[in-house]
């Protein structure tokens, strides 16, 4: 079958809107070709992974579609760059690096984009409601996108992400789509857990791997504190496996049951998670034994919301760790915005707190010492930083990390 | 000697030949090749080692981060990208990254989806423009 194109589709491949318009149209059709898509369709919004700065085709692509007249046709907001343009001190760079990193970031914005330079678009005011269909890329925004709020998209990245922002369009396919939306796989979870965060992470590393190309359910999840927790759970899964959606039983809207999130039909395969299973995934994220030495803590992967900071700030009170470790916070500048107005931070450098926004500790050079060991509560960031950045990981919740900095060397568990 | 042409569709058009390299896994170009050389750098890939750079890659599909579109593109731009690919599944991915670097750098590097079985690393492949838009990929 054909793919069908509306009149505007075809005014924009035509160049009739300009020669941005029309490169964007051409790769977008190129692209719903190669999914088998039968026609396109309308989306509220985009965010776009393409602040990192991965080469110089990554910078030509934008310059070519700003100088095209190129602009976004919806709300459309960026994800992390590889630069703190709020702390530009904080990053390591030659001027080599930085001259195109930063101009990447800046090009964005000449395309009309938002200046959030996040991975947590869905903590910002763009954040999308139940069934709109949105261009995201980033795999933790489009697996909390889709699960925790019942929007809907396809795990877009590079290049596309942008072409669906700048014609406003995204092939009809995949997760856009009710009819594919089901649950296949059923993970069971067994015995009676407590809603740690360590638990989300747990299941959320397990169920990544084990989905494959299929789409979870998880049952006899207990029901989570906060949305944190379910973003922990989905970024864990989009790490060890490419989950764009999962249903969690009770908890997720596309989930009110158990016969809702499977469409009524049985399940693929069901798999049984037992406290054995998460307490294994998780030791897998350290390589490191307690009590080793610790050279900083790395928290807000994905970035820390308002409430974990609401959660964090009092912890460093009552711990107060001194500035031997520091404590490195990745978070949006429009959460930073907010804790700074309401002078939530004041005093907080003295515990070792270096807010990190627009970037992440993982993506760029900001940790001072990457031959030492890093503690973090993310899954995401103890499976992706000893590749990326070099550092040996401990993982642990965050008050053992607060508790470690205070100590200088890891230490869980504690009381 | 001349092996039975065959026909597939082409992500993006173009023609090309050279030596097939013949994956049996299938290759994230984002963390699996160095942009600066075309090596496979993937340490859990079979072809560790091997490099793509002017090869006829052949493999049954792309895989992982959809980071391998700007990988592809920069390494069409550097040269150390393949002279044409091959996929027996279609990949929205590597099609991005050809088309965007044909955007951007006019090289058309060709990538078609067709069966692969019975090609072999070393053999001469030519990709071809046939009649209807095929693309038509054969032995020389």
């Amino acid at each position: 079958m054909p793919l069908e194109l509306n009149a505007g589709d075809q005014s924009m491949l035509h160049g009739e809107q300009g020669s941005a318009a029309a490169a964007a149209m051409k790769i977008l059709v190129a692209f719903a070709k190669a999914v088998d898509a039968r026609k396109l369709l309308d989306i509220a919004g985009a965010h776009i992974d393409g602040c990192l700065y991965h080469g110089q085709a990554s910078l030509d692509f934008v310059e070519r579609l700003i100088e095209g007249g190129g602009r976004v046709r919806v709300p459309t907001t960026l994800n992390v760059g590889s630069f703190d343009l709020m702390h530009p001190g904080l990053v390591k760079m030659t001027a080599a690096e930085e001259v195109p990193a930063r101009r990447l970031m800046k090009a964005h914005l000449e395309l009309g984009c938002q200046a959030t330079f996040t991975c947590a678009p869905y903590q910002t005011r763009f954040r999308p409601g139940f069934g709109e269909q949105i261009a995201w890329g980033e795999s933790n925004a489009i697996v909390f996108a889709n699960s925790v709020i019942g929007a809907r998209t396809n795990r877009y990245g590079d290049f596309i992400d942008l072409c669906c922002a700048i014609t406003g369009r995204a092939p009809a396919w995949g997760l856009h789509l009710i009819e594919n939306r089901r649950g296949q796989v059923l993970f069971e979870l067994t015995g009676g857990l407590e809603p740690t965060d360590a638990l989300f992470v747990g299941v959320g590393l397990i169920v990544g791997q084990r989905s494959g190309d299929r789409i979870p359910v998880i049952s006899g999840l207990p029901p989570p504190r906060d949305e944190d927790q379910l973003k922990a759970l989905g970024a864990a899964a989009a790490t060890t496996g490419a989950v764009a959606l999962f249903h969690a039983v009770g908890i997720t809207p596309e989930a009110k049951t158990r016969d809702e999130a499977l469409h009524g039909l049985v399940p693929e395969q069901k798999i049984r998670i037992s406290c054995a299973d998460i307490d294994h995934a998780l030791a897998r994220l350290s390589s490191v034994p307690d009590g080793v030495l610790l050279a900083a803590v790395s928290l807000g992967t994905p970035h820390f919301s308002y409430e974990e900071w609401m959660r964090l700030l009092p912890l460093l009170r009552e711990v107060a760790p001194g500035r031997g470790v520091p404590i490195y916070v990745n978070t949006g500048r429009a959460t930073l915005a907010r804790l700074q107005d309401e002078g939530a931070l004041a005093g907080m450098g003295a515990f070792g707190l270096v807010p990190v926004a627009d970037t992440c500790t993982y993506v760029t050079t900001i940790i001072e010492r990457l031959d030492g060991v890093v503690m973090t509560n993310s899954g995401k960031w103890a499976h992706y930083a000893p590749g990326n950045i070099g550092v040996s990981v401990a993982f642990g919740d965050m008050e053992d990390c607060v508790r470690s900095a205070a100590a200088g060397r890891v230490v869980r568990g504690a009381p | 000697m001349r092996g039975p042409d065959r026909t597939g569709t082409f992500h993006l058009a173009g023609s090309a030949q050279g030596p097939a390299l013949v994956l049996s896994q299938a290759l994230s170009f984002w963390g699996g090749i160095d942009v600066e050389t075309g090596d496979i750098i993937d340490h859990s890939h079979p072809n560790l080692g091997g490099n793509i750079a002017g090869k006829i890659l052949v493999m049954p599909s792309g895989r992982g981060s959809s980071s391998s579109s700007s990988v592809l593109a920069e390494a069409i731009r550097r040269g150390t990208a393949p002279a044409g690919i091959i996929l027996e599944r279609p990949d929205p991915i590597l099609a991005v990254g050809a088309i965007v670097a044909e955007f951007l750098y006019e090289i058309s590097m060709p990538l078609v989806v067709c069966e692969i079985s019975g090609i072999v690393s070393g053999d001469r492949i030519a990709i071809d423009l046939g009649e209807d838009a095929q693309a038509m990929v054969s032995k020389i």
